[in-house]
């Protein structure tokens, strides 16, 4: 029998936290990690020499101007509240990470992204397609304008609902610091339903997906101000060339 | 504190499969070699939606990379892809509705015979991180240090001239799972 949203919630409370700042893999009220987590343990390396402490670089041919600004990407405006979202990708050590590759996607106000593998009877906007693409200046700050995502359904158990969420992808300056997430809005009540953002079980770790509402950001008569800084973790080489201790 | 994780979810495809992303190598390249294979789950059945990264040395061991890999038309914005000059050493392609995938890169240098690849799907949290070796290098402290079993998973096996297959099991026992790996800040 397909669980509803009551027996998911007693599922995830019994869920003790772990510790971790990444969500376990196997996650059991997320239904999907089933098959899709390894179960032997991953082998740790902490070789000098290893190719994934470089990584990709990207340049000002990878993006154009136009690339973060979500709403003018078609020949008319999209329909839902305007919103910004900008921060600053940082190292573990809190150094700004520059000169990379930030990616978002989301789903559109309604809820329903551009992808026909989403079936969500609700509209899709022929002026939103829900793809950005920055490179961070020299201070690691990023900045995108949008529109805010509407929830939507999926079908992890009986009337499950999604958060809104803005999708993102980032690269560091080492393939180890790669990281894909999800951004989350402060204040909606489905947080605390949503077994993808509460597979972080540490509390702390988990508010840290979450955006602020900024009200110095939001631009008068146009858009409302999030903000929301991004900590890669892993090594990169860089820690050497620094002469920190190791 | 470090952000965490979260999955990549069903719906990336607008936003981060590109063209050419699989066309590593430089066009025309006569030491371009091909590596593909399946990605597949805990029941052994093809992961249609898992997206694959790669990232490697060039062949003279340089690891600085290029930018260019979604180079873009000024025009319109729309993704042209590499030049066909430079090598970014980076790749990055979705599984198709069989699971599959292909890359065509060069060779990677004798002393880091591999592929870092990182995988990202719907169902998981967390990506993982794995290597496609394409010869069974004599002294890699990671090959060494794994169970016979347990170390055929990272080996790209040969199928002909210049073509490979690495095939990646997610989930599975000893040994059919792929190896995956975690770093640690290096050791002093």
């Amino acid at each position: 029998m397909t669980p509803d949203q009551n027996a998911i919630d007693a599922e995830m409370a019994a869920v003790r936290p772990d510790g971790g700042i990444h969500p376990r893999r196997g996650y059991g009220p997320y239904r999907s990690s089933a098959l899709r987590h390894p179960r032997q343990p991953l082998v740790v390396v902490e070789d000098p020499e290893s190719v994934e402490l470089t990584g990709p670089v990207f340049g000002v041919s990878d993006v154009t101007d136009l690339d973060a600004d979500l709403t003018r990407r078609h020949l008319g405006e999209p329909l839902g509240e305007r919103i910004t979202v900008s921060g600053r990708v940082l190292d573990r050590e809190g150094r700004p990470v520059t000169g990379q590759l930030v990616e978002i996607w989301q789903a559109n106000a309604s809820g329903r992204y551009a992808h026909q593998r989403d079936q969500h009877p609700a509209p899709l906007d022929p002026n939103f397609s829900g793809v950005g693409r920055c490179l961070t200046d020299d201070r690691g700050g990023y900045r995108f304008t949008t529109v805010k995502p509407g929830a939507y359904p999926w079908r992890n158990h009986r009337n499950a609902w999604r958060p809104a969420h803005i999708h993102f992808s980032l690269f560091g300056r080492a393939f180890a610091q790669r990281l894909v997430t999800q951004m989350y809005f402060p204040g909606d009540p489905l947080h605390a339903h949503d077994p993808i953002l509460r597979s972080v079980t540490d509390g702390s770790a988990r508010d840290r997906l979450v955006a602020s509402y900024v009200h110095e950001l939001s631009e008068p008569e146009v858009s409302l101000g999030y903000r929301w800084d991004i900590v890669l973790d892993g090594p990169s080489a860089t820690w050497a060339e620094k002469g920190e201790p190791r | 504190m470090s952000t965490p994780s979260q999955t990549v979810g069903p719906f990336y495809g607008y936003a981060l499969p590109f063209a050419k992303g699989g066309e590593i190598a430089p066009a025309g390249d006569p030491r371009t070699i091909t590596v593909h294979g399946v990605v597949r789950d805990g029941n052994g059945s093809p992961v249609p939606d898992a997206l694959l990264e790669f990232w490697q040395s060039a062949p003279d061991g340089s690891r600085t990379g290029a930018p260019g890999s979604l180079r873009r038309d000024p025009a319109d914005g729309a993704v042209l892809g590499r030049d066909g000059v430079a090598f970014t050493g980076f790749g990055r392609v979705a599984t198709d509705a069989d699971g599959r995938y292909a890359v065509r890169t060069l060779p990677p240098p004798a002393d880091a015979p591999y592929l870092a690849v990182v995988l990202f799907a719907r169902g998981l949290l967390h990506h993982l991180h794995t290597r496609a070796y394409l010869a069974d290098q004599e002294g890699d402290a990671l090959l060494a240090a794994l169970p016979e079993d347990r170390r055929a998973t990272l080996i790209a096996r040969q199928e002909r001239e210049g073509v490979y297959g690495f095939d990646i099991r997610i989930q599975g026992r000893a040994a059919e799972e792929t190896v995956f790996l975690e770093f640690h800040r290096p050791r002093g």
